[in-house]
C-alpha cells in the first residue's frame, strides 16, 4: 500500500516551440504537505495548469508524460474532471460572490437538494434546495478551519483573511477531496492570519490531504512543509526533505543558473555623481503588483536593474511614476519635484516608458507603426504636427521619414511603415514600443520587461541596444525585469523588490545566494532597504 | 415607545433616496386626487383594476431575467407577438373548421403560445450570449427587428405562402395578410367571466383572510419561541381589521364603491400563481444557478455551472410568460389590435417594474405588483391633473410617456454610474500616524 | 520558420468568397445586394429610372450629414449615437424659433443652422458629461436619453408661447405636429441651390456640397491631433490614458461635435422634406443613421467618413429603391418599411454581436 498520492511522470510542455517544463518527475505523497518553489517562468504555474486540467494546456498542443493519482494513470482535460477526481485549487485571487452567504459560495453549483412533484416531471435542476443541509455541512467545514462566524453571514466586507478560508472551506466541502494546491496563499494574509492558516494547513494534512504548497516566502516553508521541490526553467532541480536543507540552499538552486548571460567589458561610459531620479516612500496600488514603500536614487547615465518574484511590487515602480495606476509618494527629477497620477506630466518632463503590457497599454494594435511610433511625441511635444493657428494637423510626411528611420535603426520587421502593428511579431513590436519611447528623446527612459516573449536571438539585440543608447548617448535607464540573467548582464547595480518594499540592492555579480534569499524575502546583509548610497 | 420610534428611524434620508421613484409616484396619485376635484373615486378603482390585471402578468414576466443578470428585458414584446400569433391561428381555426367555446380557444391559445415563445425565447437566449455586456440595447433593438418579422408574416407570407380563406373574416379582402383589427369573438372575457366577484366582495374576503393569516402566523411565532414584533403586528391588525369593516360598511350602504369593475376571480388566480411560482423557482436548483449567474458569470463559469444555458432558460420562461400575459392583456380587450397591440408593451412593462423600486439588479414580486399599480395610477392620473391644472388633457398624456422614458433612463444611468465606481481602482486610505513620528 | 511558410498556405487556401466578406463585410455586401437586385427589378418593370435616380440622390443628400453624426461619437468610444435625438432637437428648437421671430429665406436657415449649433455645443456638453459617467452602458442610456428629451420637448411644444400662425394649432396653444416650410421660404432651399439636370435626373447639388463639405471637415479633424487623440482614446484608453491624454474632456469634444452635426443635419434633412415634425417625430430618428453607418462598414468601434458616405448611399438607395416597386407588386401595402424595419435593426443587432467585452 503505497503512501504516493500523485505523481508527475516525465512531464514536458512546449508553446510555440517553448519548452516551458522539461523532464519532471515528482510525488507527492498523502498527508504531506510538499512546497514547490521556483522564479518567474520556472514552470510552476504551467504545471498546476496541466493538473488541472486548464483549457489553455489543450488547446496548445497538450502535454508529454502523464499523471497518476494513487497508481492509477488518469487523464484529466478538464477543471471539472479535476474536481472529480478530488483536486482541489485555492486561487490567489478570490473567487467568492460578494452578495452571497457563506453557505451558499460554499455549496456553488453543488447544492443540496430534495426531490418535489414538479422535478420528477422536469427534471433534477427544478429539485429543492436545502439550505437546513447545506448550512450544516458549511458549519462543519468552518469548524475545521477553527472559524466561529456564522455560515449565513453574507461575505461581502469579510476581512481578507476570513475569504481566504472560506475559500478553502470550499475545497475541503468537495467530498473526496484528496489533495489541494495552494497558490501564494499568505501574500495578502496578516503576520497571525498567516500562521492560521499554517495550522489549518497542517491539520489538513493530519487527516491524509496531500497539499501542494506554492510559496516564496521560505520562512514559512521551512516552518511547515515536509518536502521541497525546486524548479528552475522548467527543469526539477531537486526534492528533498525540508528538514535536510535550509533557507541559504534553496535560495541558490532558485536562481542558480550554469549559463550565465556574458556582461560585455566596456566601461566607456562614465557615471555622473548627479541624482537624476529620487524616489521616496513611493506607494503604488496596481493590482496584483503592489509598491508600499519603495526607496531609490539614480545616477544620471547608470543603468540601474529593478528585479523580484512575480506580484511582489517590482512592475509597480514604474507604472505609479508615470502615472498609470494611483500612487502616492515623493519623486524628484532633474531636482524638480515631479507630480504622481499624471501621465502627461511625466512624460513631459523627459521620461519616457516602455510598459510590460505591450498589448495593452503599450500598444494601438489596429494603427499602423507610423501612429504608434510618433503618437507620444505628437500629443506631448506638438511634433510632427503642421500648426496653422486653428489647428495643428499631422505632418504625414514628416512622420513617414522619422518612422522610416526608426525601422532601420532597430530593425523592425515589417512590410511597411504604414504595416498595422497588430500583425507584428512579438519582438517587433517590443521594437515599436522602443521606438515610441526613443522618439521622444527622453532623458530617462523606463521600461519593463524588455525581451519578454522574444525569442533568444532577439533579446540580446535588444538589450545590446539599450546598452549602446546609455553609452553613447548618455540615456539613464531604469529596467525592470522577472529575468535575473538579463539585469545582471547590463545593469549598473540590481534592486531587489520583495513585498512592495526594496528588499536590498546587489551588485550584479552578487552570488545566486544572495539574490535569492533577496528576492524570497530573507536579507542576506547586503545594502539595507534604502538605494541611497 | 422605543420600538415606535424605531419603526420611525427606518424611514430616514437613505431609505428616502433609495425609493424616491415609488415616493414620487405615490405623491402624484394623491396629487391627482387633490387637484382633479370631480374624479370619481369609483372610476379611478375600475379603471386602476382593470390595467391591473391585465398588465399584472407581463410585469411578473420581467423578474427572472433581471436576478439572472440580463438587466431589463425589453424582449418581452417578442412573447408578446409569440401570444398574438397563437390568437390569430386560434381565432382562424375556430371561425373556420373548431367551433369551440370561448373557454376552450382561451386553453389552445395558451398551449399554442407555449412552443412558439419557447422557440422565439430560445433565438433570443441565443442573441444575449452573443452580445454580452449590451443586452439591454439588443432586446430593444431585437424588438424592434421581430417587429418587422412579424408584420412581414402577418402582411406577406399569410396568403401567398401560407394558404388562407380569402373570405375569412379575419383576412383581409383580397387573401393576402391578416386585417388590421381582429374581433376576439369567444375569447373576449374568456378568461374573466369565468367566475367575477363585485369588487367590495373580494376586498371583504380578501382582508380577512389575511387578517387571519397575519394572527395565526403570529401565534405560531410565539409558541415556537420567536419573538415577533408587537407593535408591526397591531399595527397590521387595525389597518387589515380597518379594511375589512370599510369593506363591510361599502356593502351595505351600497356606496359608490359597489360599482366598481367586478374582480375576474380566474385572472387574479394565475396572477397569484405567477408570484407563487417566481418565488418557488428561486427555492429550486435553477433559481439559486439564475442568481449564481446574475452576481458573476466568471464565477459560476469557474464553478462548472453553463451560464449560457442558464441564461437561455431564463429568456426562455420570460418570452413564454410574456405570451401568456399578453393573451391575458388582449382576451381583456375586445379586439386584437393586431400590429399595435404589442407595441408599447416592453416600455411600459419596464418602467412599471422601475417604479416598483426594482432596478436593473434586483427586481422582486412585490415591486412587480406595487410597480404595477403606481404606474398605471399615474398613467391614469396623468391626463386627469393636466386638464384641472392646465387645461389641457393632452399635456397629461404627454407627460405620463415622458415619465416612462424618464424613469427607464433614470434606472439605466443609475446603475451604470454605480457600476463605474465600483470598478474605480483608488489607493488605499492613510495610514494613522502614530504620535511623535 | 516553418511554422510561418504552413501559415501562408492556409492563407491561399481560404476561400475568395471568405476574404471578400472579411475585405467588405456582411452587412455591406447584403444590402449592396439586395439594392442591386431591386434596381434590377425596377428596370425590369419598366420603372422610370431617371425619377428614381433623383430619388435616390435626394435621400442620400438629406441623410447624410446625420449619419455623419455617427462617426465622431463611435471613433471616441462611446459606440453610436443613439441619442441622436437630442441633437435633432436642438435644430427643431431653433427651427420654431427662427420662425417665431418672423423670418424667411435663406436668412431664416442661415440664422436657424447658427442658433441651432449654439445650443448643441450646449447639449452636446451636458450629455457628454453623463456619458462620462456612465462608460460601459452608453448605447442603452443614450437611447433612452434620447427618447426622454423627446419625450420632454413634446410637452414644451405643447405648451410653448409662440404665437407664428406657421406653427399654431387654428385654436388652442400649442404648436403643431407638422410644420411646412413652403410657407417659409425655406422649403428645398438647399436643393435648388446650383441644382441642374441631365439626363432627366435632378441633381440637388447645393445639398450634396454641404454633405460633402461638412464630410471633409470631419476627414479633416481627424487627422489633426484632437482628433487622432479622440479615436486613439476611443480604440484603446489605457494607451492614450498613459500617453497623457484626457480621455474624459476628448470624449466631451466629441459628443459636442457629434451633436451638432444631428443639429445641422435636421436643417438639411428638413429642408429637404419641405417639413419638419415635432412631438414624437425625433423619437425613431437614431436607428436609420445608426445602420446607415454600419451599413458603410463601420463597427460599434470604428468608423470613418468612407463609411458614412458608402452605407448612406446604399442604405437610402435601397429603401427609396423599393417603395415604388413594393407598392407596384404589393399594392397599398407597406413592404418597403418592413423591409427597412427588418434590415435595419437586423445591421445594428449584427454590429451588437460584434462587441468585444462585457461578461463578469
Amino acid at each position: 500500500m503505497s503512501d504516493i498520492l500523485l505523481s508527475f511522470r516525465n512531464i514536458a510542455k512546449e508553446f510555440s516551440g517553448n519548452r516551458v517544463l522539461n523532464n519532471i518527475n515528482l510525488d507527492i505523497k498523502k498527508g504531506e504537505i510538499h512546497a514547490l518553489i521556483g522564479e518567474n517562468g520556472a514552470g510552476k504555474s504551467t504545471l498546476m495548469n496541466i493538473l488541472f486540467g486548464m483549457p489553455v494546456i489543450h488547446t496548445t498542443g497538450g502535454f508529454e508524460g502523464s499523471i497518476e493519482i494513487e497508481g492509477e494513470k488518469v487523464q484529466i482535460t478538464s477543471p471539472h474532471e479535476a474536481m472529480a477526481r478530488g483536486i482541489g485549487m485555492v486561487h490567489q485571487e478570490f473567487m467568492l460572490i460578494p452578495g452571497y452567504t457563506i453557505t451558499e459560495n460554499i455549496k456553488i453549483n453543488r447544492e443540496l437538494t430534495n426531490p418535489n412533484p414538479i422535478s420528477r416531471i422536469f427534471g433534477k435542476q427544478l429539485e429543492t434546495l436545502d439550505m437546513k443541509r447545506m448550512n450544516a455541512d458549511a458549519r462543519k467545514a468552518l469548524d475545521i478551519m477553527g472559524m466561529d462566524i456564522e455560515e449565513y453571514t453574507m461575505v461581502e466586507g469579510l476581512p481578507v483573511g476570513h475569504m481566504q478560508f472560506i475559500e478553502i472551506a470550499r475545497e475541503i466541502d468537495k467530498s473526496g477531496v484528496k489533495l489541494l494546491v495552494f497558490d501564494e496563499p499568505t501574500a495578502v494574509l496578516t503576520e497571525s492570519e498567516t500562521q492560521n492558516l499554517l495550522s489549518v494547513l497542517e491539520k489538513l494534512a493530519a487527516t491524509g490531504i496531500g497539499i501542494i504548497f506554492i510559496s516564496h516566502r521560505l520562512d514559512e516553508v521551512m516552518q511547515v512543509s515536509h518536502r521541497v521541490t525546486i524548479l528552475r526553467d522548467g527543469e526539477l532541480v531537486v526534492t528533498k526533505p525540508t528538514e535536510d536543507t535550509n533557507k541559504h540552499e534553496i535560495a541558490e538552486l532558485m536562481v542558480g543558473r550554469k549559463v550565465i548571460m556574458e556582461r560585455s567589458g566596456s566601461d566607456k561610459r562614465k557615471i555622473s555623481d548627479d541624482i537624476i531620479l529620487s524616489i521616496r516612500n513611493l506607494e503604488v496600488k496596481m493590482p496584483g503588483e503592489e509598491v508600499k514603500g519603495f526607496n531609490l536614487e539614480v545616477r544620471k547615465g547608470e543603468i540601474v536593474g529593478i528585479g523580484g518574484l512575480a506580484g511582489q511590487g517590482k512592475l509597480g515602480v514604474a507604472n505609479g511614476i508615470m502615472g498609470i495606476f494611483p500612487a502616492r509618494g515623493e519623486v524628484i527629477f532633474e531636482g524638480r519635484p515631479l507630480e504622481l497620477n499624471n501621465p502627461k506630466g511625466a512624460l513631459a518632463a523627459g521620461l519616457a516608458f516602455v510598459s510590460e503590457d505591450r498589448k495593452g497599454v503599450g500598444l494601438l494594435l489596429d494603427d499602423s507603426i507610423e501612429l504608434n511610433t510618433v503618437f507620444t511625441s505628437m500629443q506631448i511635444h506638438n511634433q510632427f504636427l503642421i500648426n496653422l493657428g486653428f489647428a495643428k494637423f499631422m505632418n504625414a510626411r514628416r512622420i513617414r521619414r522619422h518612422t522610416q528611420a526608426m525601422i532601420n535603426d532597430l530593425d523592425i520587421r515589417c512590410t511597411s511603415s504604414k504595416q498595422k502593428v497588430g500583425s507584428l511579431s512579438g519582438g517587433n513590436q517590443q521594437k515599436v514600443c522602443l521606438a515610441r519611447a526613443l522618439t521622444q528623446n527622453p532623458k530617462l527612459l523606463l521600461v519593463s520587461e524588455p525581451t519578454r516573449g522574444i525569442d533568444v536571438g532577439a533579446k540580446k539585440l535588444v538589450l545590446d541596444l539599450l546598452k549602446k543608447l546609455n553609452e553613447e548617448q548618455g540615456l539613464t535607464i531604469v529596467m525592470t525585469s522577472s529575468e535575473l540573467a538579463e539585469l545582471r548582464s547590463i545593469c549598473d547595480r540590481i534592486v531587489i523588490v520583495c513585498e512592495g518594499k526594496v528588499e536590498g540592492i546587489l551588485p550584479p555579480d552578487a552570488s545566486n545566494t544572495e539574490f535569492g534569499l533577496m528576492m524570497s524575502g530573507s536579507r542576506a546583509g547586503s545594502q539595507q532597504g534604502d538605494g541611497i548610497a | 415607545m422605543k420600538k415606535a420610534k424605531g419603526l420611525l428611524a427606518r424611514f430616514n434620508t437613505s431609505y428616502l433616496i433609495d425609493n424616491i421613484v415609488p415616493i414620487i409616484f405615490i405623491g402624484f396619485t394623491l396629487a391627482g386626487f387633490i387637484v382633479a376635484k370631480g374624479l370619481p373615486i369609483n372610476f379611478f378603482l375600475s379603471e386602476l383594476s382593470s390595467r391591473f390585471y391585465r398588465n399584472a402578468f407581463l410585469v411578473l414576466s420581467l423578474l427572472i431575467p433581471v436576478i439572472a443578470g440580463l438587466g431589463l428585458n425589453f424582449g418581452i414584446v417578442i412573447g408578446a407577438m409569440s401570444g398574438q400569433l397563437a390568437i390569430l391561428i386560434v381565432r382562424y381555426l375556430s371561425i373556420d373548421y373548431l367551433h369551440l367555446s370561448g373557454t376552450w380557444e382561451l386553453i389552445l391559445c395558451f398551449a399554442l403560445a407555449l412552443p412558439i415563445a419557447a422557440f422565439v425565447g430560445f433565438l433570443t437566449g441565443r442573441l444575449f450570449n452573443k452580445t454580452r455586456g449590451q443586452e439591454m440595447i439588443a432586446s430593444l433593438i431585437a424588438g424592434f427587428f421581430a417587429n418587422g418579422v412579424y408584420q412581414f408574416l402577418l402582411l406577406f407570407v399569410v396568403g401567398v405562402i401560407i394558404p388562407v380563406r380569402a373570405t375569412h373574416p379575419i383576412i383581409k379582402p383580397d387573401g393576402v395578410g391578416v386585417r388590421m383589427t381582429v374581433d376576439m369573438g369567444g375569447l373576449h372575457y374568456a378568461l374573466d367571466r369565468i367566475f367575477r366577484v363585485p369588487f367590495m366582495w373580494a376586498v371583504l374576503v380578501v382582508s380577512l383572510l389575511v387578517l387571519a393569516l397575519v394572527v395565526v402566523m403570529y401565534l405560531v411565532r410565539r409558541k415556537r419561541g420567536q419573538q415577533g414584533s408587537l407593535v408591526s403586528f397591531i399595527i397590521k391588525v387595525a389597518l387589515l381589521a380597518g379594511l375589512a369593516c370599510f369593506s363591510l360598511y361599502s356593502i351595505a350602504t351600497n356606496s359608490r364603491l359597489m360599482y366598481v369593475r367586478q374582480v375576474p376571480v380566474v385572472t387574479v388566480i394565475l396572477i397569484a400563481l405567477l408570484c407563487v411560482f417566481n418565488e418557488l423557482i428561486m427555492k429550486t436548483k435553477l433559481g439559486q444557478d439564475f442568481r449564481s449567474v446574475g452576481q458573476s458569470q466568471h464565477i459560476a463559469a469557474a464553478n462548472g455551472i453553463n451560464v449560457d444555458r442558464t441564461r437561455v432558460i431564463a429568456v426562455v420562461i420570460s418570452t413564454v410568460l410574456a405570451a401568456w400575459g399578453q393573451i391575458a392583456y388582449v382576451q381583456d380587450m375586445g379586439t386584437l389590435n393586431v400590429y399595435g397591440a404589442h407595441s408599447q408593451i416592453g416600455m411600459f412593462s419596464v418602467a412599471a417594474l422601475l417604479v416598483g423600486g426594482a432596478s436593473v439588479r434586483k427586481a422582486t414580486v412585490p415591486q412587480a405588483l406595487i410597480g404595477t399599480l403606481l404606474f398605471h395610477s399615474m398613467f391614469i392620473m396623468s391626463p386627469e391633473i393636466g386638464k384641472a391644472v392646465f387645461g389641457n388633457a393632452l399635456l397629461g398624456e404627454y407627460f405620463r410617456t415622458f415619465m416612462a422614458y424618464g424613469v427607464i433612463g433614470l434606472a439605466l444611468g443609475i446603475y451604470a454610474w454605480n457600476a463605474n465606481r465600483k470598478s474605480r481602482i483608488t489607493l488605499d486610505p492613510e495610514p494613522v500616524k502614530e504620535a511623535n513620528s | 520558420m516553418s511554422v510561418k511558410i504552413a501559415k501562408k498556405n492556409n492563407g491561399v487556401k481560404r476561400g475568395l468568397a471568405a476574404s471578400i466578406i472579411d475585405k467588405i463585410g456582411l452587412p455591406t455586401l447584403i444590402i449592396a445586394a439586395f439594392f442591386a437586385a431591386v434596381m434590377i427589378t425596377a428596370v425590369v418593370l419598366k420603372q422610370s429610372i431617371p425619377v428614381l435616380i433623383s430619388d435616390i440622390l435626394r435621400r442620400f443628400g438629406m441623410n447624410g450629414v446625420l449619419v455623419l453624426a455617427m462617426v465622431p461619437a463611435i471613433r471616441s468610444g462611446t459606440g453610436p449615437n443613439f441619442a441622436l435625438p437630442v441633437g435633432i432637437i436642438c435644430g427643431l428648437l431653433a427651427w420654431t424659433i427662427g420662425i417665431e421671430m418672423g423670418l424667411t429665406g435663406i436668412k431664416l436657415v442661415l440664422v436657424v443652422a447658427l442658433m441651432a449649433t449654439v445650443f448643441a455645443v450646449i447639449a452636446g456638453y451636458l450629455y457628454g458629461r453623463l456619458l462620462n459617467a456612465v462608460k460601459g452602458a452608453e448605447m442603452a442610456i443614450a437611447t433612452y436619453t434620447g427618447f426622454s428629451i423627446v419625450g420632454f420637448m413634446a410637452l414644451v411644444w405643447l405648451i410653448a408661447p409662440f404665437k407664428s400662425k406657421q406653427m399654431g394649432w387654428m385654436m388652442g396653444s400649442g404648436l403643431r405636429e407638422t410644420i411646412k416650410l413652403e410657407g417659409v421660404g425655406a422649403a428645398q432651399i438647399f436643393n435648388k441651390f446650383l441644382s441642374f439636370e441631365v439626363l432627366g435626373i435632378t441633381v440637388p447639388t447645393g445639398m450634396l456640397l454641404i454633405f460633402f463639405a461638412f464630410c471633409l471637415l470631419i476627414w479633416l479633424f481627424f487627422r489633426t491631433k484632437t482628433g487622432i487623440a479622440i479615436t486613439a482614446g476611443g480604440n484603446n484608453p489605457e494607451f492614450a490614458a498613459a500617453s497623457g491624454i484626457n480621455i474624459d474632456r476628448n470624449r466631451i469634444i466629441a459628443n459636442i461635435i457629434s451633436t451638432v452635426l444631428g443639429a445641422l443635419g435636421i436643417i438639411i434633412y428638413s429642408q429637404s422634406y419641405g417639413y419638419f415634425q415635432l412631438y414624437s417625430g425625433p423619437l425613431m430618428m437614431a436607428f436609420p443613421a445608426v445602420a446607415g453607418v454600419l451599413i458603410g462598414g463601420a463597427t460599434a468601434s470604428k468608423a470613418n467618413v468612407s463609411h458614412v458616405i458608402i452605407g448612406t448611399f446604399l442604405f437610402q438607395g435601397l429603401l427609396t429603391a423599393s417603395a415604388p416597386l413594393a407598392n407596384q407588386l404589393f399594392e397599398g401595402s407597406d413592404l418597403s418599411e418592413i423591409l427597412r424595419m427588418v434590415l435595419q435593426n437586423g445591421i445594428i443587432l449584427y454590429a451588437l454581436t460584434q462587441v468585444k467585452g462585457g461578461g463578469k
